[in-house]
């Protein structure tokens, strides 16, 4: 039975529950409702969420482990004869789930019985021609190994999707049937439903904790069989980056990193001064008027895709550097550098450093703006001698966040900053990044078991632990700053 | 009031000097206050000019891809060339192919130049035909197929001009280029003229750029946004359905209930970490887990809208604490004081008033995930879909694209009538997002409540 | 009230430092001062009091133009130091604080050492020449706030982490340092004990030596205590404005006398 079925009968169950609690408690007294321990309503809803809760719970459960298990019963099936010396045996394994999808398509289109797959013998039938009657193409004939495998992944599903069905109806079932054997007049409905409210809230804030570990266990484990196919010194310190899928492939993180971090200098030296000046001067110069017209626009700016900044950066940015600084000066000829991708990059972190100051400036106490005033310090002289001073803790932190904003930065850089990876002090060449590698090793046809695959899950964990490292210790920093004038 | 009497030294300033003229480190101070003013505005006005400048030049070069040049002329639909069998079968009509289709097209183009007198002496007939869209053939074989009566007729149709023609009426292409372009040659320019004079030819607006599916590199003319904007639609609406409830139901739970302790801190972490991860960090938790390891489809909107939910979550948990935060203590006193319980107090009482402002963090949220592009890269969404995905729930399982990943396809192409494609892409994103933002706006003043 | 020293004072100067003449002060649409006309002579204790919301406060700021820096405040009439007009175009609100320094409510030290504090009004208006002259004047300021003893043996520790009868004796000694002529004080002991009050109180006798003091207080005995000339605030208007122990003994207004016998304020 698909899912939505599943879910759709559960639900159906739950409504019964609803419905029956409701009623016993009311039947229980006589239809006054005022004698029952709870609103009438907590009764159904009872009934509801115990027929529903356990059986998603369980259902959720099933379908992320039920895929795991099968692929491992079914890969214990091929004999390491069956793996070629140039495959390996997920390789295989993807073949046989191709297989076992087609043999679905096959029945459930009805060009064959199910016994018929079942029973089905590469000697007795070219598979490969009839699956691609009915439109599934395979890259090569089926060997018997992987069409056994495959029948067996089927049954096995099969079975176990039956089973699954079985367990999570009768489990709302028995729900409903607890919920209402207990629904007397006495029962505390409310505090039991409310309970289980609670559980369910705080499994609701659990999933910032499951998605770190989702992020954490899905980079470590690529990264690990990465450095299982690929040295690790030659990662952390080759010089060269030169991806080549047959095989022999340099892959030194330094010049991606190298590109990274010079990009981000460069927009920090664009976005820093001018955000710090521009959320100086709307924080303490401007009119309400200036201030009411000048903060929304530059707050657009950062509530514009960076797409959209990629798309400045290779149409007008990287054609207007090239044309009028590049080129005259004898500096490069290409659009996409260093320069286009980091200017265009400072743009878009303006208003994200700019409203972290304002913030950070306007949380300095107006005392002491009136203390150094009222000594005839002029304006300026107080913003730069006594509130820059007194939120320089808060400002760095700003400037970290930003700093880790732009090396997590992805399409400014993919659309202007080129693809070659080099070492090199002019800003006017092309350069790339550890993000803009990400994108590159992962998009297209990718072979999950090659180096050139897996190092973007290398480059992956060293971004994260990058950006964590900052924010984690930048977001200490304004913690800190906060506590200060509080 | 004379400062003849300034002892130097200690001192230093004029015991009695008049406030009325300004000293010599005075007019200094103010020189150096105003360079710093002036630093300041300088910072706001370069901010300004940068968004003037982004806007100007995203509408400049997009603007015109609502507008496409059309050819309009009959064609003589030849039932020996479209049905050899004469009994208006479609299966059997659909032996023939697009090339079966072209020279009537041809034909009818040069009939209708010929009608009306515009000379073609100098553009040879591939040149001719390449004039019209590389599309053109498809579209009337599909439009014959669905129509079969129509064959023997002959009918008047509308095709698209060559992506090149079209770019010279808008600017991007001209004679001067045209010598230099192996695509496109002067001679065709000169035809266009003549077709535009004699009414054969004509740019207008263009609802095919929003409603069609994308087109090859060859033929960016018919390359419309129709896929890319309903698989946007289809995953904001899972991230919508996704986080809207466990986004509220975490923040009540960390706002409302949830005691300090070790485990309420660390979730407390993650959140404020999570908003700063870099997106494509999502991306690869999405092609490692839901792809991967889940064995979701690839370039479905299910996938997409489920990494994008994991990135808007932090957003709009931390938008309703501070909205929930907002509401005073004492509405929640009151409710507890007249017999209700704590969850009754916040579900009945503190909810409704936090609500605008949860509403507002959605949309914004939801703003953020629509214009996200990195990690959708990497869950294949840069596949090339012509197909528009079937209705839901199924079409959520389909592969379909994304506005932000269209605009990033079109940038990847050569031909240059991409560019202007892809601005104009962004032009509707950006209306989306500017539509969503008004409406937060809105939300926020209506019911924006000062306690 | 039984605390009140009330003596006869020797106002030592009779020379006038600073006059008002028709006064008015608008926050937008609120007229917080009217028509006040008051002449507060050079060294001596002028006392501002008066109910809360009176405008002594913000009559005090309008002395050395403090009142600029809020928007939306408007400032009328004369005020003259030394017979030139702070409202003047020409006068820049910078030198003229220079030389009316003032000390405010709440102590407000720099997040910076106590010797930063101290030489931060001397290095901005230039006053010292050298590293050993700026010494000088943190050691003589911070002496003649009564703080030195306290602090000289920890001049680079934080000005924030003295206590807060400190911080503002601190805060005293850096309005003292660029030598100012005036010295304003905005309740400068609402927030301190008795015991910092009392060390401050003394300080304050002790300025009068070289500077004219205008303090404002909501405290009346404090008044008594520390001041020669009394200006008594009600509603905006300068009610009754004349020696201490007149106000205090014989208040020729009947409001003056509703508020020194407790029946407003």
């Amino acid at each position: 039975m698909p899912v939505l079925w599943i879910v759709l009968v559960v639900l159906a169950i739950g409504l019964a529950g609803y419905v029956l609690g409701r009623q016993r408690a009311l039947a229980g007294v006589g239809g006054d409702a005022s004698h029952l321990h709870s609103l009438p309503a907590y009764y159904g809803y009872n009934g509801l969420l115990f027929a529903v809760v356990p059986a998603f719970l369980v259902m959720l459960v099933w379908l992320l482990v039920q895929p795991v298990y099968v692929e491992n019963r079914v890969s214990a099936l091929i004999p390491d004869s069956a793996i070629s010396e140039s495959s390996t045996r997920s390789l295989v394994m993807s073949d046989v789930r191709r297989v076992a999808e087609g043999l679905d398509a096959a029945v459930a289109s009805g060009a064959m019985s199910g016994d018929f797959a079942r029973d089905l013998r590469t000697d007795l039938t070219d598979v490969r021609a009839r699956l691609g009657e009915i439109g599934v193409a395979l890259g090569s004939d089926v060997s018997p190994e992987v069409l056994i495998a495959a029948q067996s992944y089927r049954a096995t599903s099969g079975t176990l999707s039956m089973a699954m069905t079985l367990v999570v109806i009768g489990l709302a079932l028995a729900g409903l049937a607890t919920a209402y054997v207990r629904t007397t007049p006495e029962y505390r409905a409310r505090n039991t439903v409310e309970a289980m409210l609670l559980a369910l809230l705080m499994l609701a804030s659990t999933i910032a904790i499951l998605t770190t570990v989702g992020i954490v266990f899905s980079l470590i484990f690529e990264t690990i069989h990465f450095f299982q196919k690929y040295p690790w010194q030659s990662f952390f310190f080759s010089l060269t980056w030169r991806p080549s899928f047959e095989g022999g492939s340099d892959l030194g993180l330094l010049p991606l990193l190298w590109g990274t971090l010079y990009i981000s200098v460069i927009a920090l030296l664009v976005s820093v001064p001018i955000g710090l000046f521009a959320a100086i001067y709307l924080s303490e110069y401007a009119g309400p008027k200036v201030r009411a017209a000048a903060k929304p626009m530059i707050e657009i700016l950062a509530g514009i895709p960076t797409i959209v900044y990629g798309l400045f950066a290779l149409i007008t940015v990287g054609p207007l550097l090239r044309d009028y600084f590049a080129e005259p000066l004898g500096l490069g000829t290409s659009s996409s550098s260093v320069m286009t991708a980091g200017i265009v990059m400072g743009i878009m972190l303006i208003p994200f450093v700019s409203s972290l100051s304002d913030d950070i400036i306007n949380a300095v106490p107006q005392a002491m703006r009136d203390g150094s005033l009222g000594l005839g310090a002029t304006q300026s002289e107080t913003i730069r001698q006594v509130i820059i001073p007194a939120a320089l803790p808060g400002i760095v932190g700003a400037i970290l966040l930003a700093a880790s904003r732009a090396i997590g930065e992805t399409m400014i850089v993919v659309l202007g900053a080129g693809a070659a990876a080099k070492i090199d002090l002019n800003p006017f060449e092309a350069m790339t990044t550890v993000t803009v590698k990400i994108v590159g090793q992962l998009t297209g046809d990718t072979d999950f078991s090659s180096p050139e695959s897996l190092v973007a899950f290398a480059l992956g964990m060293t971004l994260f632990v990058i950006t964590l490292g900052l924010n984690v210790f930048a977001l200490y920093i304004v913690r800190k700053y906060r506590e200060q004038y509080e | 009031m004379t400062d003849l009497s300034a002892a130097p030294g200690a001192a230093g300033r004029a015991k009695t000097s008049s406030i009325l003229e300004a000293d010599a480190r005075t007019r200094r101070r103010n020189a150096a206050e105003a360079r710093f003013k002036l630093y300041g505005m300088l910072a706001v006005a370069t901010g300004v000019l940068a968004l003037i400048l982004l806007l100007i030049s995203i509408l400049s070069n997009g603007l015109s891809s609502f507008r496409q040049t059309f050819v309009t002329f009959d064609v003589p639909l030849s039932a020996e060339t479209l049905d050899p069998s004469g009994n208006r079968n479609p299966d059997e009509m659909s032996k023939v192919s697009t090339f079966g289709y072209s020279p009537l097209i041809l034909n009818g183009l040069k009939e209708a130049l010929s009608a009306r007198g515009i000379s073609v002496e100098e553009v040879p007939d591939a040149d001719l035909a390449n004039m019209i869209s590389r599309a053109a053939a498809a579209d009337l074989r599909d439009f014959v197929l669905a129509n079969p009566q129509v064959v023997g007729e002959t009918l008047s149709f509308e095709f698209l001009a060559n992506g090149r023609i079209d770019g010279f009426f808008k600017g991007r292409v001209t004679y001067e280029s045209a010598e230099r372009d192996s695509n496109v040659t002067p001679g065709q320019l000169r035809v266009a003229e003549a077709m535009v004079a004699a009414g054969l030819m004509e740019t207008r607006f263009n609802w095919g750029f929003i409603t069609g599916p994308d087109a090859s590199g060859q033929r960016p003319e018919s390359a419309g946004l129709g896929v890319a904007i309903l698989g946007s639609f289809y995953m904001m609406l899972v991230v919508l359905v996704l986080t809207l409830p466990i986004g509220v139901a975490a923040s009540i739970y960390l706002e409302e209930f949830a005691p300090k302790n070790r485990f309420t801190d660390l979730i407390e972490v993650n959140i404020s970490n999570l908003a700063a991860v870099p997106s494509i960090v999502f991306g690869i938790l999405g092609l490692a887990v839901f792809i991967n390891f889940a064995g979701l489809p690839q370039s479905a909107p299910i996938v997409g809208g489920l990494v994008l939910t994991l990135m808007t979550l932090p957003t709009i948990i931390i938008a309703t604490r501070a909205s929930l935060k907002s509401v005073p203590p004492s509405i929640r006193q009151a409710a507890l004081g007249v017999g209700a319980s704590k969850m009754q107090s916040v579900f009945h009482h503190v909810l409704p008033l936090a609500a605008p402002g949860i509403l507002t963090g959605t949309i914004i949220g939801l703003a953020q995930a629509l214009g996200e592009t990195a990690p959708l890269l990497l869950i294949g969404m840069v596949a090339f879909v012509r197909e528009y995905p079937e209705g839901l729930p199924q079409g959520l399982f389909d592969p379909a694209s994304a506005l932000p990943v269209q605009v990033y396809q079109w940038t990847q192409r050569s031909d240059p009538a991409f560019v202007e494609r892809a601005s104009g892409a962004i032009i509707v994103l950006l209306v989306f997002l500017v539509l969503m933002n008004a409406v937060a706006v809105l939300l926020r003043r209506r019911f924006e409540r000062r306690w | 009230m039984n605390d009140m020293r009330l003596t006869e004072r020797n106002v030592t100067s009779s020379e006038i430092k600073i006059s008002a003449r028709q006064v008015d002060v608008f926050y937008g649409e609120t007229h917080a001062i009217k028509k006040v006309d008051v002449a507060i002579p050079d060294k001596t204790v002028t006392a501002f009091i008066g109910p809360s919301g009176c405008g002594k406060s913000t009559f005090l700021r309008c002395l050395n133009r403090m009142n600029d820096t809020i928007d939306g405040c408007r400032v009328t009439g004369d005020i003259l130091l030394d017979g030139e007009d702070i409202y003047d175009k020409r006068v820049d609100p910078v030198q003229l604080r220079a030389k009316v320094g003032m000390v405010f409510q709440k102590p407000n030290p720099f997040p910076k050492s106590i010797y930063d504090n101290v030489a931060y009004g001397p290095r901005i208006h230039g006053l010292a020449r050298g590293k050993q002259e700026l010494d000088e004047i943190v050691e003589k300021s911070l002496r003649r706030a009564a703080i030195w003893d306290e602090v000289k043996d920890r001049l680079q520790a934080p000005g924030t982490g003295l206590s807060g009868g400190q911080q503002q004796r601190l805060c005293i000694a850096r309005a003292v340092a660029t030598s100012p002529e005036v010295l304003l004080m905005d309740e400068p002991c609402s927030a301190l004990d008795p015991i910092a009050t009392a060390q401050v109180e003394e300080l304050i006798d002790e300025l009068r030596e070289r500077f004219s003091v205008v303090i404002v207080t909501h405290s009346m005995q404090q008044a008594a205590r520390v001041s020669q000339k009394t200006a008594f605030f009600h509603l905006g208007e300068l009610v009754e404005f004349g020696d201490t122990g007149q106000i205090f003994t014989t208040p020729k207004d009947p409001r003056t006398e509703s508020y020194i016998t407790g029946r407003i304020g």
